[in-house]
């Protein structure tokens, strides 16, 4: 019910009330996004899509978090092993 | 596709489950709160490959599965309005209200659509001058805005025809109900990402203070869910009441802002009944006195329809992680996805469709 998808955004405009909208894609294919909640957005940005509006605009710089969280974690498990093999 | 499949990388899951197994001194009880999650979970399979360092313990986070019985009588009775074009989300279609589901009355002649958005539930009320086109507006707080903005913009059009049913349930106030329950096991909790990215997690910061448990708010990939328990584990490993972040790409401490005017705006917070759970002090959402014109209840006059649950479906105990789906005598038995008896079993977030779709094929497999 909550689930939200990620999109690129590649159209923005806006409807007759004046509020922002316009295109997203998934993969291949195309839908009509309200931006209300994101209004900053612009072509080329990644959103996440809950019910036909965009709830967040993804940070690509957090994005990379979890792989670097999961670096680290490597680096320590290699810090690890020497202590195993004891 | 980006941000979907980075984040389904079955090697660097692999080190996350190592590390988390590592890390845990006992099984930790753990309860993520939202459905889309626990469907993440049961469908990789992580609460198994976790066994013995993380006891996932599934919520009551589906806002379809916790729909109270009377809420979809009332739906059926609009429905079944002669000028009446009634719209709802497609999960709702199968919901058993007491005595049939929304789909079964389209079958018998009701007007019955399925939207994907609010909007076009309000795009077809400006097609269709002529007759009342009814939205059924359900939902956690990740849902509010968009239903709140619907009723805003007919408001603001002068749409006379469009109004929403509204059951709209609130996140923390239900982790509250479940933490005052003396017998509960719950450790910490997996925070729901897409009503943290409406909502933020200072609310959550309250809850974790007050019951001395950490929440880690996470994403809804494999990767996020994994990391999101490893983050958990650590933080109870070390003895710290925290909440921490792991869906940053989405989530911020103050949501979004845009979105919570609009929720503010249209909606005021009201006593609610869970199905399966039953009443819990100010988790849902009602419409405000300014916007109570667009209220369906009011509109066609259903707010009196009532009901008692019937007994056979333990929905109540697995809501509220006491029983898993396979405990239910019912399950995969006289209760399946094509004839549910409750409605965790319809929603594919309900534990027991889950639990139905992918544990079913594991032991067909095994
Ligand atoms: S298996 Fe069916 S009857 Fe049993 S708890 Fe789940 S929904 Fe209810």
């Amino acid at each position: 019910m909550c689930l939200g998808v990620p999109g690129k955004v590649v159209e923005v405009s806006n409807n007759a009330l004046g509020l922002p909208q316009g295109k997203v894609q998934f993969g291949g294919v195309v839908k009509e996004v309200n931006f209300c909640y994101t209004p900053d957005v612009q072509v080329g940005d990644y959103v996440v899509v809950h019910v036909g509006f965009a709830i967040s605009k993804i940070d690509e710089r957090e994005a990379q978090r979890v792989f670097d969280f999961l670096q680290r974690m490597g680096d320590l498990e290699g810090l690890d092993m020497p202590e195993e093999s004891q | 596709m980006k941000y979907v499949d980075e984040y389904r990388d079955p090697r660097l899951a692999r080190e996350l489950v190592r590390y988390i197994r590592r890390r845990s001194t006992r099984p930790w009880p753990v309860m993520e709160i939202c459905g889309g999650q626990t469907h993440t979970l049961i469908r990789y399979g992580i609460d198994q490959l976790l066994e013995g360092a993380v006891t996932l313990i599934h919520g009551p986070g589906c806002p379809v599965c916790v729909t109270p019985l009377e809420k979809i009588d009332r739906a059926l009775a609009i429905a079944r309005r002669q000028e009446v074009i009634f719209t709802t989300f497609g999960d709702m279609m199968r919901v058993p209200g007491s005595e049939t589901d929304l789909l079964s009355a389209k079958a018998r002649g009701a007007d019955v659509r399925m939207v994907y958005s609010p909007l076009d539930a309000l795009e077809l009320a400006r097609k269709h001058p002529e007759r009342q086109v009814v939205f059924f507006a359900v939902g956690f707080e990740t849902t509010a805005p968009a239903n709140a903005m619907a009723v805003w913009m007919a408001h603001q059009e002068g749409v006379k025809n469009f109004s929403v049913l509204v059951s709209h349930v609130l996140v923390p106030p239900a982790i509250q109900a479940l933490m005052e329950d003396p017998e509960t096991e719950i450790k910490g909790f997996i925070a729901p990402g897409h009503v943290c990215t409406v909502m933020g997690y200072q609310e959550y910061e309250t809850l974790a203070q007050s019951y001395r448990i950490p929440f880690v708010v996470a994403g809804f990939e494999p990767l996020d869910l994994l990391q999101g328990l490893a983050m958990l584990v650590d933080l109870l490993e070390e003895g710290r009441v925290e909440v921490q972040n792991q869906y940053t790409r989405s989530v911020c401490r103050e949501g979004n802002p845009h979105a919570r005017a609009i929720v503010e705006e249209v909606f005021e917070v009201a006593d609610m009944t869970w199905r399966g759970i039953g009443p819990i002090p100010k988790s849902g959402l009602c419409l405000r006195e300014r916007y109570r014109t667009f209220d369906a209840e009011f509109r066609f006059e259903v707010a009196t329809i009532s009901r008692e649950e019937s007994s056979v479906c333990i929905a109540g105990e697995i809501l509220q992680g006491k029983k898993k789906p396979v405990d239910c005598p019912a399950f995969g038995r006289e209760c399946s996805p094509e004839h549910p008896l409750g409605a965790p079993m319809v929603s594919s977030e309900g534990a027991c469709a889950a639990y139905y779709a992918f544990r079913r094929l594991q032991e067909a497999e095994a």
